[in-house]
């Protein structure tokens, strides 16, 4: 009994890592005989991007059992601290990628620390009171990062909220951040590689963590927060933990976006609320506490808008419609009885044609 | 040697005074039985032991340490571990990960070697494996080890919340009202296996139950609640035939 349930895990895993990786192959094959357009070319890094975000907020949504909606917020924060060191430790690193592998660790830092910081106040609230403070926070993060003016000379870095005259450069300093402008010439060195190479981390940690004590732990608290308290599981700290690696993942997914664009800003576009709503429509559509249903709508939602692009006016109605009907088959009870009528038929056929 | 002390304990709900200046002694092995009327402050006082209210005077002593006004998950590792009235298990996880949950604190590995696989967590997992299996072969749970728990039948749930709650080790265990809802089969079934872990685990059991078919089946000591107060105590027999007891239960 014990070593079924332990194959099954390990085969459910297997499948996960599995699919991201014949994917990786099968995109690199279509690139080397150039039979993918520039346009798709371009959402590759995205689509990793997407898939780590929804995994991440996975742990927060379906393990910890809590609503966020300020994930896009902990991905700024990991965007603009990484673009600010990567261009800061440009001429000191000359090495492109050791120098990404670094600002990678100071974003997912970052965004762990605001993780932490946001955390302990927001986790005492609970179900839709924790959903409206995580917007606003991640709302609040935004505005501050297009508020902020960054410049560095031979003094130091200046820092200031006001505008750029307000830093007080000397001739030959540099800005940063230019206020609501962004961050313009961070290197571009995100590929489609180390995004895989990214989303397999996300998924290694992610699923070796719900396997693990500390995942029960977490999960025994979405179950029955009472009975967890009871058998001596500390419910702030394993809460906070879920929440701050949730936060550091989707850092990590903001340093994958600021090394690929040529311009950083934070619009409500990127890093906005509807980028939050759209992160855990990727969850909820994939099923909550379903780590590889998460990477498939991520890439299908993603996919679909560009796929649809010929349609024009017609885009973003049939992209509704598509998300309704995979609502509905998703986890409307009527279907999943279906399914699960289909299934069983499935699995009779064969085993009627051995009898035979 | 006395396990549990409790002495003078009160806690009011704004002007109901819930339980009042509730005394109780019990010694280490003894089977003790808690019932009263509905609405007596049974249930009010597991709380009260447990940590999930603090009382307003009165101090709990465990096993000679003062627990009074402690945490939860505190007096949880000092050594008591309790069932729910209404059951509560964790519904979506396996029969096992429940049992494992409540291995928690007796077996650490960090959640770093968690996340990397070090040897460490394959050597805790396997132990702890092996605990949960040992604890649900005990409630005869053990071909169900891998199924969701709210997918067990009633009975089934009953049990593996005592498995769950002594897997924590505790020296005190608090069951309440583990027989509600059960037919009579089930319930002669469950004073066996209350007698069994009481055996087999030397353990100190406290119990609310309105099942008085198990009460005088089981408990060696009696504590009668009403209206937030002690109305009597001592050995089984002599409480049941006590008139005071018959007409709190029955009406004058």
């Amino acid at each position: 009994m014990k070593t079924k349930s332990w194959n099954k895990n390990w085969t459910n895993n297997a499948i996960t890592y599995g699919m991201v990786i014949a994917a990786y192959l099968i995109v690199q094959v279509m690139v080397n005989t150039g039979n993918i357009s520039s346009l798709m070319k371009g959402l590759l890094v995205p689509l990793c991007m997407y898939v780590i975000l929804a995994v991440s907020l996975n742990l927060t949504v379906g393990i910890l059992g809590e609503l966020s909606l300020g994930h896009a917020g902990f991905m700024c924060v990991g965007a603009f601290t990484s673009a600010v060191f990567s261009k800061c430790m440009q001429s000191v690193i000359p090495n492109t990628f050791v120098c990404f592998l670094f600002a990678l660790l100071v974003g997912a830092a970052a965004a762990a620390v605001c993780g932490i910081l946001i955390g302990i106040p927001v986790l005492r609230l609970r179900g839709d009171y924790l959903a409206i403070v995580t917007l606003a926070f991640g709302e609040i993060i935004k505005n501050i990062m297009n508020a902020i003016y960054l410049g560095k000379d031979s003094k130091g870095l200046h820092f200031s909220l006001k505008n750029a005259a307000a830093l007080n450069l000397e001739e030959d300093g540099e800005m940063i951040i230019k206020g609501a402008q962004g961050i313009t010439g961070t290197p571009k060195v995100s590929t489609f590689t180390i995004g895989v190479v990214l989303v397999l981390i996300t998924l290694f940690i992610i699923i070796n963590l719900v396997n693990s004590r500390t995942g029960r732990a977490i999960m025994s608290i979405r179950d029955n927060r009472i009975a967890a308290e009871s058998v001596g599981i500390n419910i702030t700290k394993y809460k906070l933990l879920a929440f701050t690696i949730s936060a550091s993942l989707a850092g990590v997914a903001g340093v994958l976006y600021a090394h690929n664009v040529s311009s950083l800003t934070a619009l409500p576009k990127n890093f906005g609320y509807n980028m939050s709503i759209m992160i855990l429509v990727f969850v909820v559509l994939g099923g909550i506490g379903n780590i590889r249903g998460s990477i498939i709508s991520a890439v299908i939602l993603t996919l679909l808008p560009e796929l649809l692009r010929g349609l024009n006016n017609y885009r973003m109605l049939i992209y509704a419609i598509v998300l309704i009907a995979m609502m509905l088959f998703n986890s409307s009870p009527k279907m999943i009885e279906f399914r699960e009528q289909l299934a069983e038929k499935w699995k009779k056929k064969p085993a009627q044609k051995k009898e035979a | 040697m006395a396990l549990l002390e409790v002495s003078n304990l009160s806690i009011s709900f704004g002007g109901l005074k819930a339980v009042n200046e509730f005394e109780i002694t019990i010694e280490q092995g003894e089977l003790y039985g808690l019932i009263g009327p509905n609405g007596a402050g049974k249930t009010t006082i597991f709380n009260l032991l447990t940590g999930v209210y603090k009382p307003d005077t009165g101090q709990i002593l465990l096993d000679k340490k003062n627990i009074t006004g402690k945490k939860t998950i505190e007096i949880n590792r000092e050594g008591m571990a309790r069932t729910f009235q209404n059951i509560r298990l964790f519904h979506n996880m396996t029969v096992l990960d429940n049992v494992k949950v409540g291995l928690h604190n007796g077996n650490p590995y960090s959640t770093i070697e968690g996340i990397l696989r070090l040897p460490r967590y394959y050597k805790v997992e396997r132990a702890m494996n092996e605990k949960a299996m040992e604890l649900l072969e005990v409630f005869g749970l053990q071909n169900e080890a891998n199924f969701l728990a709210s997918n067990l039948p009633y009975g089934k749930q009953r049990k593996l919340e005592i498995a769950r709650a002594l897997s924590t080790n505790p020296k005190l265990l608090l069951l309440d009202e583990p027989a509600a809802g059960m037919n009579p089969n089930e319930t002669a079934e469950l004073m066996e296996t209350i007698r069994f872990v009481r055996k087999n685990f030397n353990m100190t059991i406290l119990l609310i139950e309105h099942d008085m078919k198990l009460v005088s089946g089981i408990c060696e000591k009696l504590t009668v609640l009403n209206f937030g107060q002690v109305l009597t105590q001592g050995d089984t027999a002599t409480v049941l035939h006590d008139p005071q007891v018959i007409t709190a239960y029955l009406g004058e």
